[in-house]
């Protein structure tokens, strides 16, 4: 089986896929980013990229990414905690994950009708007594509805590191003095902090690159920077400049892994310990 | 584990019912006969007879379906490739740089996916529509798989492979009689997953689909950029149904591997 040469033969296929959908397309990304609307070699992109315009959609889309991603966070941290606590949590987990498996588009397209002028939310806001609202269409309907998708990948992570940690700890924790403030500050949220990780992960990155959510429920209040890459190659067909926002993308992107990422150390130091 | 007490049990449920309060709000409008999704009218099934006339719907509707299956097949037969050579390459640092190059394309956003393949099927020539769709949810399913299979892989002993050689068997038996039916569940969630995958996406579909050919999200995107349609209502109910039964399916599934891993372990 060894010192085979055709061993590798069969590699092949994966190999092929890896260098031309993944090696290819970052090399074509940044090799395109050189090029303005005309085809002329060019480092304009990159000047324009830090002009005000581009340096304040940048700051939004990232303000917003930190505020989706706080409140996703928010609400499912509790309801990770709460889920690994009821009886049948598996079932209950399954239940979460669902509404993450009906289209995307389905799912928006729901608070269209939900949040508008004669929906069922101002309704109830003109029953009592606020008055009808422009929701739809604001900055606080595009964090609301983009929340509401990412709840359940936010879940799945916490749900997944609280359910391993060894009830033991806990009651450890609890024979040792500890109230349940300090139990879960000392205790559970250091050893669930790699699940906190990756559901920031999974809910950060998609954050910045939204694109149809801020179409469609946001009109054009908020840009992106998917919005913006969305625009420069499928409106202006500018790919030169739409590039050069994806370059940063892909950089911001390599950035927040690396912040996100676990201690691999650190945490096989906490396996070890059962 | 200690019991939940009613503040906690409240806050579950108003999560959950956020949570499925869109997708029933649209479920049940696509019984309204009124034009809106607000004032329901009277019961009707217009909307879904509308769904099932429409010749244009249920070719889109055809061709999802087709790129899913396709594309699942395609990308879990290079999957289960891709990790059987992780699996086996002997240089630890090597594996760790193909399994970080393999990963690129899970975390990516969708946005960049999109825009880079479409720069690519236009430098290479493919055209875009059916193949570029195809193409690309082979590409981005691909990953998935090997991320499926490779714990199933790893969790394998090794002895079970110097066993089967031992007795006699060839490379391709110790492949299809020892290794492809231990890593039979890892697949088959490979599978499913990338079919979910491909169903859903949008963002991906959205950049390399050309003017002809359509998938069900980029056509129900246009149509909600319209408004508010109730045919896309009749289209979500229809989607839950499927949605539901294929879940159901998929536990059962899994549920079924498990009791027959637990009775092998026997």
């Amino acid at each position: 089986m060894k010192n085979n040469p055709l061993r590798f033969v069969y590699a092949v296929p994966y190999a092929v896929w890896m260098l031309l959908f993944v090696l290819a397309p970052i090399v074509v990304i940044v090799y395109y980013s050189f090029f303005d609307l005309s085809g002329q070699l060019t480092l304009g992109n990159y000047r324009n990229f830090f002009t005000s315009i581009y340096f304040k959609l940048t700051m939004s889309s990232f303000w917003y990414a930190f505020l989706i991603t706080f409140f996703s966070l928010l609400i499912s941290y509790p309801t990770a905690y709460f889920l690994t606590k009821t009886k049948h949590k598996q079932l209950w987990l399954l239940l979460i994950i669902i509404p993450s498996w009906i289209n995307l588009l389905l799912k928006t397209y729901a608070f269209i009708g939900l949040m508008g002028l004669y929906g069922p939310i101002n309704a109830f806001l003109e029953t009592i007594g606020i008055g009808s609202q422009q929701i739809l269409f604001t900055d606080f309907s595009f964090v609301f509805v983009s929340v509401y998708i990412f709840i359940p990948f936010m879940i799945l992570p916490i749900f997944n590191s609280l359910d391993k940690i060894n009830p033991a700890l806990l009651d450890a924790s609890k024979d040792l003095g500890a109230n349940a403030w300090v139990t879960f500050k000392r205790v559970v949220w250091p050893l669930t902090i790699d699940g906190v990780k990756s559901g920031i992960q999974v809910v950060f990155i998609p954050a910045l690159s939204l694109f149809m959510i801020t179409r469609l429920i946001a009109g054009n209040k908020v840009i992106t920077l998917g919005t913006a890459i969305e625009q420069q190659f499928l409106v202006t067909q500018n790919w030169g400049m739409g590039s050069t926002i994806a370059v940063f993308l892909i950089i911001f992107m390599f950035l927040i892994m690396v912040l996100t990422s676990r201690k691999e150390k650190g945490a096989s130091a906490n396996g070890k310990v059962k | 584990m200690g019991k939940l007490s009613s503040l906690p049990k409240i806050y579950l449920a108003v999560v959950f019912i956020i949570l499925y309060a869109p997708i029933f709000y649209l479920i049940y409008y696509s019984f309204n006969s009124g034009g809106g999704m607000s004032n329901f009218e009277s019961f009707t099934l217009e909307h879904y007879q509308a769904v099932f006339s429409d010749t244009r719907l249920l070719i889109i509707v055809l061709n999802t379906l087709i790129i899913a299956l396709l594309s699942a097949l395609l990308s879990t037969t290079i999957g289960v490739i891709g990790a059987l050579a992780i699996y086996f390459m002997k240089n630890k640092s090597a594996r760790q740089t193909v399994l970080s190059l393999n990963n690129i394309l899970i975390v990516s956003p969708d946005v960049i996916i999109g825009a880079s393949f479409l720069i690519l099927f236009t430098l290479i020539g493919v055209k875009l529509g059916f193949a570029s769709v195809l193409i690309s949810h082979i590409a981005f399913s691909v990953p998935i798989v090997v991320i499926m299979v490779l714990p199933k892989l790893q969790e394998m002993s090794t002895s079970l492979i110097d066993a089967a050689l031992d007795l006699g068997a060839t490379r391709k038996d110790v492949l299809t009689r020892v290794i492809l039916p231990y890593i039979k569940p890892g697949i088959f969630a490979g599978f499913f997953l990338a079919l979910t995958y491909s169903l859903d996406d949008f963002a991906v579909t959205f950049f390399v689909t050309g003017n002809g050919f359509s998938t069900l999200s980029v056509e129900i995107y246009s149509m909600a950029r319209t408004g508010i349609t109730l045919t896309i209502n009749a289209l979500s109910g229809l989607i839950f149904l499927i949605t539901m039964v294929l879940v159901l399916g998929y536990y059962i599934v899994v549920n079924k591997t498990k009791v027959s891993a637990k009775e092998v372990k026997r």
